[in-house]
Formats: C-alpha cells, structure tokens, sequence
C-alpha cells in the first residue's frame, strides 16, 4: 500500500522514497479517519431509531405539515416556541433522534389553547413546517382536513371570528369513559387539574389577553362538563345523553368533525387520568361521532 | 485565481505545498533578514515576548458570549431582539437563517423555500463581510467550550498523558458531502442530531438537556484523544461558512518582514495549515492573507511576538 501511496504522488522534483515511519503513520491517519467516519455516520443513523420505532407520537403544533415532511422541513430554531403565550411548544431532545429539537405539544401538561387568537407559531416558522396554507404538492389527507374553518368561541362576536387552520393536529377520544365523571353523572367542584398543576388557559371573563394559571379558576359545575365549556373551539364537543348498562341516564362529551385537536379538554379534563385525550394526527372518519 | 483556488483546496483537506516561485522581492526581505544581526533587534523581539497578550482573545470572547447572550435575553427576558436560535432566527425582524441547516433542511425537504432563501441570502451578505469561518471563533457557542477544554488538552500533552491523534482534514470534506447525501437520500435533517452548535445554542435558549450529554462525550473525545477534533475534522457548518470566507475582505495577513518563523502562531491556530506561509521558505510574496479556513479569530495576531499578523480589510489599506 505505501509504494501505491509513493506511485500515486509523484513529486514534483526527485525525493528519496517516503521513510517507513513516515509511510505508516500516514496509512494510520488514514485508517483513523475512516473509522471517524464510520462512527460517526452510524451515530448520526441511531437517530432513525426513535422515529421508525415511534416511541412518542408527538403532537404537533397547529398547521404542522405530516410527520415526515415537519421533521424534514423543520430547521429546529424554537421561534414558535418563543410566540407561544401559554408556553405550550417544547422542543424534542436527543432522545428523539431526528426530532431533535423538533416542537411537540404535551397537552395534558400545557395545551394549545389559542389565547394568541392568530396561531402565532405558524407566523414565527421561517420554513413553512408550520403553515396556513399546504402548497399544492402537499396533499391533505382525507380525514385531516377541516371541514370550515374554526371559529374561536373567544372571538365568537366579531366580524372575522374564524381562525386560519386547514387541517387538525389530532382528535379528541374519549378513551377512558369509566373516568369520565358526566358519565357518572357526577359534578366537580375546586381546582381543575390541583393546586399543582402549573398550566395556563385565557379565560374571556378574567383577561382576554392575558392567560392565567388554572389553578386560580376554580369551577363549580353540578355536572362536569369543563371539556365542553372550555374548548376554544365553536362546536367541537357537546355533552350528549346516553343510557348507561344499568338503565339510567347519563351525559358524556362527544366530539366533533369540528375538533382540531389543541388538547385543551385533555388538559383540563379533571379526573386522573384524563377521561378524554388527543390521539396525534388522528383523521377523522365519516359518519364518526368520536365519544 | 490561482490562490484562491490553492486555498480552496487546502481548506478541502489538500496539504501545504512549497511555493514554486519565490518573488524577488520576498528573497531581498529573506536575504536582509540574514544579514541583519543587530541584536537591538533581538533584544527587542525578546522583551516582547515577555508579556503574552490577548486582546483579541478577550474581544472575541466578549462578542460570542454576547451574541448568545443576545438570544437568550430576547427570550427570557422578551426583548424580542435575536429571536430564535442558531439555526435560524429573527433580527429585529429579519430572517437569519444558518447557511448549512438551510441546505440541510432544504435537501430533506427538497422544496426550495422562499424564507429560508432570503434568510441565507441576509447571512451569507453578513458572513461575506465579516469573513467567513469568523462564524465559528466569534459566534459559535461549542467553539468557545472547545477552546477552553483544549487548555486541558495541552496541559495533559505537556505532562505526556495523552497525545493528539490528528486525522485526514479531507475528512471534513467527506462528511460534508455525506450528510448532505444523508439529508438527500433519508429526508431528516440527519445532521442536526449531532451538531453541538445546534444543541448548545438550544440548550442555552430553551434549557438544557439529554443532549448535552453528547457534546461533553465530543469534548472529552477531545481532550483525552485528538484535539479540537470537532472543528477541525468534522463540522459541515465550519466547512460551509469557510467556503464564503474564500470571497471575503477581512481577513488575518501576514507579513514576511518582521516574521522570526519560530511558529508561536502555528501552535495556537485551530486550522495551522493556514499558517504554512509562516515557514520559513513558505511564503512567494511579501504579504499574503490566510486562506479560507482562517476562522480570524486573532489567536494568532495575539501570540506573534513582532507584529507579523495582523487583521486587514483587503482593499481598504489600499485606500488609506
């Protein structure tokens, strides 16, 4: 190999031959930098791991574009973390391989509640991850689009009360029906989610721009329906009655096409665990009556 | 044309070559440097030598910790001045988008986007005037970490307990190369999983961490194996920005006259192969600039003991 190495740099004037020692330590920088190489590229491939594997389905934020094309478009800045009045964006860890740095929303910790009115996130990404409007190469799923767009109850008495969201980040389920305290035709009184709970809501009666604790709004409700009432969205959930298997009647939320999937019902949701949860990137299927 | 193409090729992992020609004028500088053996000028050379000095150490220092800064007060504090983070961010307004996550997010993504596009153009403007790698010695925040872990490097090399085990600087090249392929062919910004610029400037920002736990494997990699490994064999960023360094300005020049050759500047430079004109035979004309790789950050113009090197703005000492 180090006569090959000698032949393949003939040099300009004649030279005695490269020395030995010279000869193998060049071919051991040589070895050593491939195996750089190897490492670190196999390195950089572990990250495909968490995201094959989906150990977290990760709820996006509003106007996120699908999975894979956000977390290829996505350049992991945290400007819509920086816009978000309620904090509710966090961004991905190295545990998350290519998500790395990647926004998600924890909504039974913080949910999108759309206090900002405009989807500020959507306004602060400089890609296009987050977006109002798909370009045309981006189909929209069926089932992931939004059959109108959704009015904000907030902003319900004026003249533009509808906000600029095409596609949902997921559904609300009723995945625990047994926790649902309407279905047990029981009410709640006190603090939603504790004394604890560190999450923010606006509330339009305290300060329409300022969002504030949930633990300083106390409900008091005969029958619980903190789902419906404090979803920011127009028609997206309702208690509806149903007869339960022993014959009485009982009220349960049922969910809406209109559902966008912001997570405030699973944040606010106070039996534990939530009654009621976002599934990611849920589509929604026709004749569906989520409940 | 031909410099800038050697320089190029050298930041591309080509090794130092002897100058072919030598000009008249360098040899009469050489040959008078020779004779000279009044030793005034030793004596002098000697006292300066005395006080190591790190102005433009402490300068930069202040700057990189001041741009870090900048973002994380924007957010933390709300000023919504620097909003973002490396990657990409917001100047009072104004996209800025990082050169190489730009590519890398645009190679994933394969769509041209129109913000990303006039965010790169606003720092390749800034980075072509400012010179370039100066990116990596004057913002990037695991520079500053890497440089001040090297300080135990060298103690521990001093004592002989560990050695540097330098690699092929083409490899740097090759990995820019692979995760730009990486980012093509798998569609994730594979990159950026790796890259403690990105990470550090987030954990500053956002706070910290598992991550961090990987730039402290690469710092450790460093000390105890091969110095400033990262910068010097690895990171596509440092690359990308070199590459608009080749078209700018300001740069560090070197000057044969006052020049020793002892190397004080080679043994603290990051990229020494820059540096090569500094040896002894080395140089063809009377004052050159560094190459592209130079990430100017003035370590260099601190250790020279005689005032050989020395930031310039190449065209304005013209206009003075």
């Amino acid at each position: 190999m180090s006569a090959n190495e000698a032949e393949a740099k003939p040099p300009a004037r004649p030279k005695p031959a490269m020395s030995p020692e010279k000869a193998l330590r060049a071919r051991r920088k040589f070895i050593r930098s491939a195996l750089l190489l190897a490492a670190l590229t196999g390195t950089s491939l572990l990250g495909f791991l968490p995201v094959a594997l989906a150990f977290r389905q990760r709820l996006r934020p509003p106007g996120a574009l699908d999975e894979k094309d956000f977390l290829a478009s996505c350049i992991k800045c945290g400007q819509c973390v920086q816009v978000c009045p309620v904090s509710a964006i966090r961004l991905g860890g190295i545990e998350e391989g290519y998500g790395i740095g990647v926004p998600y929303i924890s909504a039974r910790e913080q949910a999108c509640d759309f206090s900002c009115d405009a989807v500020q996130c959507i306004l602060a990404c400089p890609t296009g991850a987050l977006t109002y409007i798909k370009p045309d190469f981006f189909p929209v799923r069926e089932g992931a689009g939004l059959a109108k767009a959704p009015v904000l109850k907030a902003r319900a008495n004026e003249p533009e009360p509808a906000i600029n969201l095409k596609e949902r980040m997921g559904l609300a389920r009723l995945t625990r029906p047994q926790n649902c305290l309407a279905a047990q035709g029981k009410g709640f009184s006190g603090t939603a989610r504790g004394e604890a709970f560190k999450g923010l809501m606006r509330y339009m009666d305290v300060d329409r721009w300022n969002p504030i604790p949930v633990r300083d709004h106390p409900y008091e409700r005969e029958l619980c329906d903190l789902c419906v009432t404090e979803c920011p969205i127009d028609g997206a959930i309702s208690l509806e009655a149903f007869t339960d298997a022993d014959g009485s009647r009982r009220f349960r939320p049922v969910v809406r096409e209109q559902c966008v999937g912001c997570g405030v019902c699973e944040m606010i949701c106070p039996a534990e665990p939530a009654a009621i949860e976002i599934e990611t990137r849920a589509l929604w299927q026709a004749g569906e009556e989520g409940g | 044309m031909r410099r800038f193409v050697e320089g190029l090729l050298l930041m591309l992992g080509a090794e130092p070559k002897k100058p072919e020609q030598v000009s008249e004028e360098v040899r009469e500088i050489m040959e008078a440097k020779r004779a000279d053996t009044s030793r005034i000028k030793a004596h002098l050379h000697e006292q300066a030598r005395q006080k190591p000095h790190h102005t433009w150490r402490n300068r930069r220092w202040i700057a990189l910790v001041a741009a870090n800064l900048l973002f994380v007060l924007s957010f933390w504090l709300d000023i919504q001045i620097l909003e973002g983070a490396l990657t990409a961010s917001r100047f009072v307004g104004f996209h800025l988008i990082d050169l190489n996550a730009a590519l890398q997010v645009m190679l994933a993504h394969k769509h041209i986007i129109v913000n990303l596009v006039i965010g790169t153009f606003t720092v390749f403007l800034l980075w072509v005037m400012l010179g370039g790698r100066s990116f990596c010695s004057w913002v990037c925040p695991y520079h500053l970490l890497s440089e001040l872990t090297e300080k135990i490097h060298l103690a521990l090399a001093r004592r002989k307990l560990v050695s540097d085990h330098a690699f092929h600087r083409a490899t740097r090249t090759v990995f820019w190369l692979l995760f730009a392929a990486l980012a093509f062919v798998t569609g994730y910004t594979v990159f950026e999983t790796l890259s403690p610029t990105g990470i550090l400037s987030r954990a500053l920002i956002y706070g910290p961490g598992l991550a961090l736990g990987w730039v402290f494997l690469l710092l450790l990699f460093e000390v105890f194996w091969s110095r400033r490994a990262w910068c010097r064999y690895v990171c596509p960023i440092g690359l990308t920005y070199g590459a608009v360094g080749t078209i700018s300005p300001l740069r560090v020049s070197y000057h044969v006259e006052p020049c020793f050759h002892e190397g004080d500047c080679r043994k603290v430079c990051l990229v020494p192969h820059v540096l090569d004109v500094t040896i002894k035979g080395r140089a063809a004309v009377p004052q050159t600039g560094l190459g592209p790789d130079c990430t100017r950050c003035g370590l260099c113009v601190d250790a020279c003991p005689t005032g050989a090197l020395h930031f310039e703005i190449k065209g304005l000492s013209k206009l003075l």
